[in-house]
């Protein structure tokens, strides 16, 4: 029964919360992607990039913050800052709206176009998030670290095996719920939110409803704004921030997406997830859980892991790929919010 | 044969004079060493333009496939490796016979069982099944060449070859991995297939880098055997210094002290050799790019070429005069990447080294987009002017932009913080030159700057 | 006075003009119906009235006001509404939502126009909560008219209602679209089935390779022999 407790907390350790919390962070990311897939109606390369750039300003206004004596106690300071950096984020947004992609939209340009449009942007956030902040990594989570840390839990719990909890984990799954519950809530509770529903569904008839575009794509942006500062200071929280780390996670965002059937905001959540786990379960090592569970004269003696860590960042694709092959639509049929 | 606009010698004219530029300004070194890379990226950007430009097929998968090409430069030229080859050939031979085993024995299945859940069933439980087996021999036998001289060996090596057979085989390789992404992924809608093949090349440049078996991953390789010959050789070859003595022999001559002339004749057979390897490298560089220029024209004023615009410009009626779209859209995108595979193997040619994990398919695949679309897609031409000016402008940015800077904060004191900020960000600028090129072209000249010439036919 | 007049129209897509010199009007409370053969051009006048695409020459006027130039969803704000051929609901929203999107620019309580709607077609209150892309062509049919009811219009286009639908759901969606008269909208609609289309309309128009052939009441159309022979299959 001991041996068994201890199993199920070395799984909830290593793979169950961790993968939560990547989980929330790409899913929190992924809906960015899929809001402008389902309204713009193209792949936004930059998405990333806007991410990194929220968490840069909320870093750059922690640090101000902590300069200035001013802090949340036990909670980072960040949480002060992120406010901040969710309407730069969203200006940065509208003025990228503004000045490069509403032109492409008014001449009616097809997808592949807007996508390569994103990639300029996606150069310019980068070179500008660089020249700013550099490309080293930074730590900037502050305040208490953890609210459990693995020898306290074995002390309370007389188990061999510790349960550690982060601080930033707990904050990205709290606010995750806050931030997806609130989207949700919006796109099927509120006129604005129908009406970006309808936008997605059948543009040219919710044009012939009187639903003005124009408010419809603004709206987005402030939403996709929101979603990327905040996926993208949870994620610098969590781990930290290095701008490369936030290039590459374009990668998984877009696979999350892709695979829960890009367009549809309930599959992105669950895309994010999906990608999450399998990420973390394919490369984990799962040695010492069976050696918990299973009787010492079978015991494995190998790692028991399917595939060496290295393999991490080609995990998400290969899902992407088998999920393609199987089901193109994505898990949960896509194309609409 | 093809005939050149007015404006098509233009930028031919500004492609040469720009590398004479350098050539005066930076030293003929370092002119011939961006021509080097320029003729690679110019290649590469080939390469996507023949599937995106004829045919509208996206390929984001471009460092995939460049990889493959260097992999092949290192196994074609690498000497063989015995002592690997004995204790872990054996092993990879059997995973690999079991391997072909297994994908038979799924098709065998697929074929003879009808209803969908039992295949299912069956065929995960033979993958399963199958695959630890695998794992089995090849886990033990890349441990074991893994573990032979992991210093400067630790994989199989290669065929020890002439390096330049690479060139051929890289194009077979990429072209093998391409046939496979294209039957996975071709048929998806362009937004998907760049996300999809972007996503594979990482996976593929993954395996490059982690599979030490048969790359050594991200222990290099190193010092792969040149095409051309080495500096130190030139340097001692009477030849070559007979060759500098007469080309500077006004120059020698004017100096009398015969000590200050051998020194300066060193210097010069010094500079010399250096220039002239990259020269050599340059010219046979040359010759690959025109020969793919010329098929890569020929192709395009074929009726072949024709019925791939056809199928770009309009799919449905493509596919209701019954062309079979997918089947070409396969056939033109291996045919892409193969030149990609192409220049993959030029590239660690030049370098004389792989090194897998310089491959970074977010930083570089979309370099070379921009050399497509500034250049001009579905014009070849327009393809190599691309790759030129972009590649040109990635290297140059650096001190160009060392110069704004400065000129832009003359009044400013040396130790002023903003300038030190902004002088320690100038890698950085690239990006946004790269950026905002992009942007500008893709909004005041969305067909590039040659763009594809409409022919009636 | 609400009516819709289209003086001398002449517009096309890319360039080739498919209507020429069309004369249209719908007055407040009439049904018009337009026919006429295949490619005539029939549902083309109505996107044109309706200003999605523009015109070459000619002029559009509404309520003695001239629209020509006014964006599709600004004519709508006048009080102008169009359904058209397919597409014409939002799959992926339920019924209810559908008829709020069709209120959309209304800022006062669309639940007495709801209700007015599911009083219209009873079988839309009870799939109220159902997904539109659920229900069978018909009741999509009647989602798409309700849709467009919610905006209270004056004018109606209806861009061939009953295609696709049987004879059973076809008649009952003209007998709602008589209902709808009575309340005082006028009803403009192009229409396959000729022949029943015009038993229920005022006044009718005969458009041939796009051109005006033939205006009258529905009945001296029905009745004409040579609109019979060429279209009304005798």
């Amino acid at each position: 029964m001991i041996d068994f407790l201890n199993s199920i907390i070395v799984l909830l350790n290593f793979i169950i919360i961790p993968g939560i919390s990547y989980g929330s962070q790409l899913a929190l990311g992924a809906l960015g992607v899929t809001f402008v897939y389902a309204i713009l109606r193209f792949a936004n390369f930059a998405h990333g990039e806007i991410m990194s750039f929220g968490a840069m300003i909320t870093i750059l206004f922690t640090w101000f913050f902590q300069s200035q004596n001013i802090g949340l106690g036990i909670l980072p300071t960040a949480l002060l800052a992120l406010p901040i950096g969710i309407i730069a984020t969203i200006i940065l947004c509208i003025i990228s709206d503004k000045f490069v992609f509403q032109y492409y939209r008014y001449q009616k340009s097809v997808p592949v176009v807007l996508a390569m449009v994103s990639i300029g942007v996606m150069f310019v956030i980068n070179a500008i998030i660089r020249i700013i902040i550099g490309t080293e990594t930074i730590k900037f989570s502050d305040g208490q670290k953890f609210i459990m840390k693995a020898k306290q839990f074995k002390v309370m719990t007389g188990l061999n095996e510790g349960l550690a909890l982060k601080s930033s984990q707990v904050i990205t799954i709290l606010i995750t719920i806050l931030l997806l519950t609130f989207t949700f809530w919006f796109l099927q509770k509120t006129k604005t939110g129908k009406s970006m529903r309808a936008f997605s569904d059948n543009e040219d008839l919710a044009l012939l409803s009187g639903i003005n575009p124009d408010r419809v794509v603004f709206t987005t942006w402030i939403i996709v704004g929101v979603l990327a500062c905040v996926a993208g200071t949870l994620y610098g929280l969590d781990k930290s921030y290095k701008p490369i780390i936030y290039l590459n996670l374009v990668l998984p965002i877009f696979a999350s997406a892709i695979v829960g059937g890009i367009g549809s905001p309930f599959g992105a959540v669950v895309g994010g997830y999906v990608i999450a786990f399998s990420e973390i379960m394919v490369t984990y090592a799962y040695k010492k859980f069976f050696v918990y569970l299973l009787p010492s004269s079978i015991e494995p003696t190998g790692l028991v892991q399917l595939l060496s860590t290295d393999y991490k960042f080609a995990v998400s694709f290969s899902i992407l790929v088998i999920v393609l092959l199987i089901r193109p639509s994505g898990i949960f049929k896509g194309k609409v919010l | 044969m093809m005939k050149f606009e007015r404006y098509e010698w233009l930028a031919i004219t500004i492609m040469i004079s720009l590398f004479i530029f350098v050539g005066f300004i930076q030293g003929w070194s370092v002119s011939l060493v961006i021509l080097n890379m320029c003729i690679i990226s110019a290649i590469m950007t080939m390469g996507v333009n023949i599937s995106w430009g004829y045919a509208g097929v996206i390929n984001f998968g471009v460092m995939g496939f460049l990889a493959m090409g260097g992999l092949a430069a290192v196994l074609v030229s690498y000497p063989p490796i015995a002592e690997s080859w004995q204790v872990g050939g054996r092993g990879l031979g059997i995973s690999f016979a079991l391997l072909v085993v297994l994908v038979i024995a799924v098709m065998y299945i697929n074929k003879i069982v009808i209803q969908k859940r039992n295949r299912y069933i069956l065929n995960s439980l033979i993958i399963f099944f199958g695959i630890l087996i695998i794992r089995h021999f090849y886990l033990n036998a890349t441990h074991n060449i893994e573990d032979i001289n992991p210093a400067i060996a630790g994989f199989l090596g290669g065929l020890g070859l002439p390096i330049i057979f690479s060139w051929i085989v890289g194009g077979l390789f990429a072209a093998g991995v391409a046939f496979v992404i294209g039957k996975v992924a071709l048929g998806l809608r362009s937004d998907y297939l760049a996300i999809v093949t972007l996503g594979i090349s990482e996976i593929v440049v993954s395996v490059l880098k982690h599979e030490e078996w048969l790359s050594r991953g991200v222990k290099n390789v190193i010092g792969l055997k040149r095409p051309v010959p080495y500096e130190i050789d030139l340097q001692n070859a009477d030849w070559f210094i007979n060759l500098v003595t007469y080309l500077n022999s006004s120059k020698l001559n004017n100096i009398i002290d015969l000590g200050d002339r051998q020194q300066v004749l060193n210097n010069l057979i010094i500079d010399g050799s250096g220039i002239f390897v990259k020269l050599s490298y340059a010219i046979l560089f040359l010759i690959v790019m025109l020969i793919i220029f010329y098929f890569a024209n020929k192709a395009q004023l074929s009726p072949w070429g024709r019925m791939m615009r056809a199928i770009r410009d309009n799919e449905t009626a493509a596919n209701a005069m019954g062309k079979d779209v997918v089947k070409q859209h396969l056939i033109i995108f291996v045919i892409g990447a193969a030149i990609v595979g192409v220049a993959g193997a030029m590239l660690v040619t030049l370098d004389g080294l792989f090194t897998p994990s310089g491959y970074r398919p977010l930083r570089f695949t979309f370099i070379i987009w921009i050399m497509v679309i500034v250049g001009g897609s579905g014009n070849n031409l327009g393809a190599i002017f691309g790759g030129f000016v972009i590649w040109f402008a990635w290297i140059e940015a650096a001190p160009l932009t060392t110069f704004i800077i400065n000129q832009l904060t003359v009044g400013l004191e040396p130790t002023n913080v903003l300038k030190l900020h902004l002088l320690n960000s100038v890698p950085y600028f690239r990006y946004l030159f790269m950026g905002l090129i992009l942007l500008l072209i893709l909004r005041y000249r969305p067909k590039g700057i040659i763009p594809e010439k409409v022919r009636h036919s | 006075m609400n009516n819709l007049i289209g003086k001398k129209l002449t517009a096309g897509y890319g360039g080739v003009d498919i209507i020429k010199d069309i004369n249209l009007e719908v007055n407040k409370g009439e049904i018009v119906v337009i026919v006429g053969p295949n490619g005539a051009g029939k549902s083309t006048a109505m996107k044109a009235l309706l200003g999605m695409l523009s015109l070459t020459s000619g002029s559009v006027e509404y309520s003695n006001e001239e629209i020509s130039s006014m964006l599709p969803q600004n004519r709508i704000n006048l009080g102008l509404a169009f359904v058209p051929q397919t597409n014409n609901v939002f799959t992926g929203m339920t019924v209810e939502e559908n008829l709020e999107m069709g209120g959309f620019l209304r800022d006062d309580d669309i639940i007495h126009t709801i209700n007015d709607v599911y009083d219209l077609f009873p079988i839309l209150k009870e799939k109220r909560n159902q997904s539109a892309g659920e229900l069978s062509g018909g009741q999509r049919q009647q989602v798409a008219f309700g849709r467009a009811l919610m905006t209270q219009p004056k004018i109606l286009m209806l861009d061939e209602p009953t295609a696709g639908v049987s004879p059973i759901v076809m008649d009952e969606l003209f007998s709602r679209i008589i209902e709808v008269r009575k309340t005082g909208v006028g009803i403009l609609m192009v229409e396959q089935n000729a022949k029943q289309a015009l038993a229920i309309a005022d006044r009718g128009y005969v458009l041939v390779n796009g051109k005006n052939s033939r205006e009258g009441t529905g009945e001296e159309l029905l009745n004409n022999p040579e609109v019979r022979k060429s279209f009304l299959g005798g």
